[in-house]
C-alpha cells in the first residue's frame, strides 16, 4: 500500500462513488447545524417529502443569532427570535437532537460538538460554518458548507466533493512565554496568505503542535479558513483520546478500545507525499495582532504599522491603503501606540476554559483602562459554569469586564452584540473583516492574553511586558 | 436551478482583492431566513452611505453597470463566511458570472448550487477582461464553449476558460445536485452506510446529548 497523508485516510475511508474526475460522494458522518444556514436545508427536505436521512447524525443548536445577556426572557428581537425558533421546530419535526438557549450543554457549534464528544478521530463532519474546520483538531475530516449542502447532507447523508492537495505545516520548537497558539495561527496565515492555501487541507505538525492541548489544537484548526484552506488537521494521540474520554457521546464500554484502535491507524505515515510543506519556528515567535481588514494582515506587537509607499507590488500598496484607511491607521505608529475602545474575548477560536483561564490570568488583581468597555463570552454554558467554579467570573468583573452567556456575540455581529462605527476592538475572534463586528468598526486580532493586556493598557499591548511586570 | 448557457452583458470592473462574503452579504442581514429577494442586502455598506443614500463611488450605483451581469472582481472573490446568502443575494441583483483570478472554495462551490457562473482566470486574460469591463463594452460568456468575448471585438478575439467539467454540466443544466444523489445514488450510499455500520458501529445510534 502507498504511504498516505491523514487527509488521504480520511477521505479514502469516506468515498461512496469516485467519479473519477477529481470528486467523490463522500459519506458523512455527523452533521451540526445552527439557526442561520438550516432553514433552507429542511425547505428542501419538505419540498420533497423526505425524512432526515439520519436524525441520530445530527446535532443543532442555535448560537449566531443569541443575545448573550438577558437570557431569561424571550429574544428581544424579533427576527433573531423567529429564527431561533425555526431550529427549534425544524428539529422537533424531524426528530433532531437540539440543545436548547437553557441548557447548560448549550453553546457555540464548534465548542460543544467536541464538548460532548460528537466531534471523534476518522469521522466526516460538517455544518455550514467555514469554522468547522476546529473539528480537525481531532483528526476528523471537518469543513464548512453552504446552505444547498447542507439540505443534501441531512437528505441524502452525503456530498459530492472535490479531493483537496495535501499541505503540511511543520512547527518545531515551542512557544515562549506569552505567545500562545493564536499567535501561532496568525503567523502562520500571514505567511501562507489569506488564499495561500486555497484548495488545500493543511495538516498541522511538529514539536509544537504535539505538545499543545486539545483547545489549543481546536484555535489552530479553526482559522485553516483564513487562509483558504476548508480543512484543518491534526493527527490524533494521547492528547487527543484522553480529552474524549468518558464525554456523552464519546464511545464507552468495549466500544472505546475499539475506537481508539482505528484512531490510532489514522496518522500521516512517515513518508507520506505532501504536495506542499512549511516551516516554522515556535521559539522566535511574538505574540501577534492584526493591523488591516484580512487574517493575514498582522504582525509581532513591537511592530509599526505598515506603509504602502515601501510596498513594491502596487495591488498589495492598493490592498494596504485601503485597509488603513478603514481601519484608521498611519503608516509607521508603533502598534502599541493603537488606542482601544473595546475588547472581546469570546468566539469558536478562543472561548475555552483555557482561554478564559489565560485571560484572567492577566486581569488579576488589575483593572480595564476606564475608557474600555470589555466583555467575556464563553464558549458554552459548561465552559462558563467551569470558569465560576474556578472564580473565573470574578476575577473578569473585578478586572471590569462584563460576565455574558455563551454564543458568538461579537464575533458575527448578527445578535445584540455590535459595535458602532469607528469603535476599535480587541479582539480573540477569527476575523477582522470590514464590519465583521458592526457596519465600520475596526477589529485587531490577537490572543485572549494578549486582549487582556490591552484591555488594561487601553490600547494595543505587548502581553509579555505586563506578564514581566 | 435556473440553468446557465450564455450571457451578453457589460461587466462592472470591482478591482480588489479579497472581497470577503461579508462584503457581499453582511451578517446582520442573516437574520432573514428566507432566500428570495436579498439583493436589496448585496454589498450593502459599499453601496450605501449612513443615511441610507447610494454611494456613487460604488461601481454597481453608476451607470453603465447598474444592470450589469458580470462582475470583474479581485482574487480571492468570497472568502470568508460559508453564507449561501452571498451568491443568493447576487443572483438576485441580476449578477450570474463572477470573473476573478481566484475564488473562496466554498463561494465557489455555493455559486454553481445557485446558477452563478464562476470563472477562474489566469492574471494576463483576467486583466484583460477588467480592460474590457472598464471600458464598458458589451462582453459574452459562453459556458457551453467555455469563452468569453468582447461582442463585435476586432478579430472575434476569445478567451478560453476552465472550469471542473460536472461544475459545468451542473450549470448547463440546471442541476439539483441533492436530487441526482437521491436518484443515482441511493443504492451506493446504503451499501456504504452498512459497511460504515460494521467498521466503526461507534459512529450509530450514539446516546443523546441531553435527556429529551
Amino acid at each position: 500500500m502507498t504511504s498516505r497523508t491523514l487527509y488521504d485516510k480520511l477521505w479514502d475511508s469516506h468515498v461512496i462513488t469516485d467519479f473519477g474526475d477529481g470528486t467523490a460522494l463522500l459519506y458523512v458522518d455527523r452533521q451540526l447545524l445552527h439557526e442561520v444556514s438550516s432553514p433552507a436545508g429542511f425547505v428542501g427536505l419538505r419540498e420533497r417529502g423526505i425524512a432526515v436521512r439520519r436524525p441520530d447524525a445530527q446535532l443543532a443548536v442555535s448560537d449566531h443569532a443569541v443575545p448573550t445577556r438577558g437570557r431569561d426572557a424571550p429574544i428581544a428581537d424579533l427576527q433573531a427570535r423567529a429564527q431561533v425558533a425555526l431550529l427549534e421546530r425544524n428539529a422537533a419535526e424531524f426528530g433532531l437532537r437540539y440543545l436548547p438557549l437553557g441548557d447548560p450543554r448549550h453553546g457555540i457549534v464548534h465548542v460543544i460538538g467536541p464538548e460532548q464528544g460528537f466531534t471523534q478521530p476518522g469521522m466526516t463532519l460538517v455544518c455550514g460554518d467555514s469554522h468547522t474546520s476546529t473539528h480537525g483538531a481531532f483528526g476528523a475530516l471537518a469543513f464548512g458548507i453552504g446552505a444547498s449542502e447542507c439540505g443534501c447532507a441531512l437528505a441524502t447523508q452525503s456530498l459530492r466533493q472535490s479531493r483537496a492537495s495535501n499541505l503540511r505545516v511543520r512547527v518545531d520548537g515551542w512557544l515562549a512565554k506569552g505567545v500562545y497558539a493564536k499567535d501561532l495561527i496568525l503567523a502562520i496565515i500571514g505567511r501562507l496568505g489569506a488564499s495561500g492555501a486555497v484548495g488545500h487541507a493543511v495538516e498541522y505538525a511538529g514539536e509544537a503542535v504535539t505538545r499543545m492541548s486539545m483547545a489549543e489544537r481546536m484555535t489552530m484548526c479553526n482559522m485553516s479558513i483564513e487562509a483558504g484552506a476548508r480543512v484543518g488537521l491534526i493527527a490524533p494521540d494521547e492528547t487527543t483520546f484522553a480529552w474524549l474520554h468518558g464525554r456523552p457521546m464519546a464511545p464507552a464500554g468495549g466500544a472505546w478500545a475499539e475506537a481508539v484502535a482505528h484512531w490510532r491507524t489514522l496518522g500521516s505515515d512517515v513518508d507520506a507525499p505532501f504536495a506542499r510543506e512549511v516551516r516554522m519556528d515556535a521559539s522566535t515567535l511574538a505574540p501577534q495582532v492584526t493591523w488591516g481588514t484580512s487574517p493575514d494582515q498582522c504582525l509581532p506587537i513591537d511592530a509599526r504599522v505598515p506603509d504602502p509607499a515601501e510596498l513594491r507590488d502596487s495591488a498589495q500598496a492598493r490592498r494596504c491603503e485601503r485597509a488603513l484607511s478603514y481601519m484608521g491607521l498611519k503608516p509607521g505608529t508603533p502598534l502599541q501606540d493603537v488606542s482601544i475602545d473595546h475588547v472581546f474575548i469570546g468566539s469558536c477560536t478562543n472561548s475555552r476554559i483555557e482561554d478564559l483561564r489565560a485571560a484572567a490570568d492577566i486581569l488579576r488583581g488589575r483593572r480595564k483602562a476606564d475608557h474600555v468597555t470589555a466583555i467575556v463570552v464563553p464558549g458554552s454554558g459548561l465552559v462558563k459554569h467551569q470558569a465560576e467554579a474556578e472564580g473565573l467570573d470574578r476575577v473578569f468583573m473585578a478586572a471590569g469586564f462584563e460576565w455574558r452567556e455563551a454564543g458568538c456575540s461579537l464575533c458575527v455581529a448578527m445578535n445584540d452584540d455590535r459595535l458602532a462605527p469607528g469603535v476599535r476592538c480587541a479582539s480573540t475572534s477569527n476575523r477582522n473583516f470590514e464590519g465583521r463586528q458592526g457596519a465600520g468598526a475596526r477589529t485587531h486580532l490577537m490572543s485572549p492574553a494578549s486582549a487582556a493586556a490591552s484591555a488594561v493598557a487601553g490600547r494595543l499591548a505587548d502581553v509579555r511586558a505586563i506578564e514581566s511586570a | 436551478m435556473i440553468p446557465f448557457d450564455c450571457i451578453t452583458s457589460r461587466a462592472a470592473p470591482m478591482d480588489e482583492a479579497d472581497i470577503d462574503t461579508d462584503i457581499i452579504f453582511p451578517a446582520r442581514f442573516l437574520l432573514h431566513t428566507e432566500r428570495d429577494g436579498l439583493g436589496r442586502f448585496a454589498f450593502f455598506d459599499r453601496r450605501f452611505a449612513a443615511d441610507g443614500r447610494e454611494r456613487e463611488d460604488f461601481v454597481l450605483n453608476r451607470e453603465p453597470w447598474r444592470q450589469a451581469g458580470i462582475l470583474v472582481a479581485g482574487a480571492n472573490f468570497g472568502c470568508g463566511s460559508s453564507r449561501e446568502q452571498a451568491p443568493w443575494a447576487l443572483a438576485s441583483l441580476g449578477l450570474r458570472c463572477i470573473v476573478a483570478p481566484s475564488f473562496g472554495d466554498i463561494f465557489q462551490a455555493n455559486c454553481v448550487a445557485n446558477g452563478v457562473l464562476p470563472v477562474a482566470l489566469p492574471a494576463a486574460d483576467w486583466r484583460h477582461v477588467l480592460g474590457l469591463a472598464h471600458s464598458a463594452c458589451l462582453i459574452q460568456v459562453d459556458l457551453k464553449n467555455c469563452t468569453i468575448a468582447e461582442v463585435g471585438g476586432p478579430h472575434g478575439e476569445q478567451i478560453a476558460f476552465d472550469i471542473a467539467p460536472r461544475q459545468r454540466l451542473a450549470l448547463l443544466a440546471g442541476l439539483d445536485e441533492t436530487g441526482l444523489i437521491l436518484e443515482q445514488e441511493s443504492a451506493a450510499i446504503a451499501a456504504f452506510e452498512q459497511r460504515q455500520r460494521e467498521r466503526m458501529p461507534w459512529l450509530f445510534n450514539a446516546p443523546p446529548a441531553h435527556p429529551i
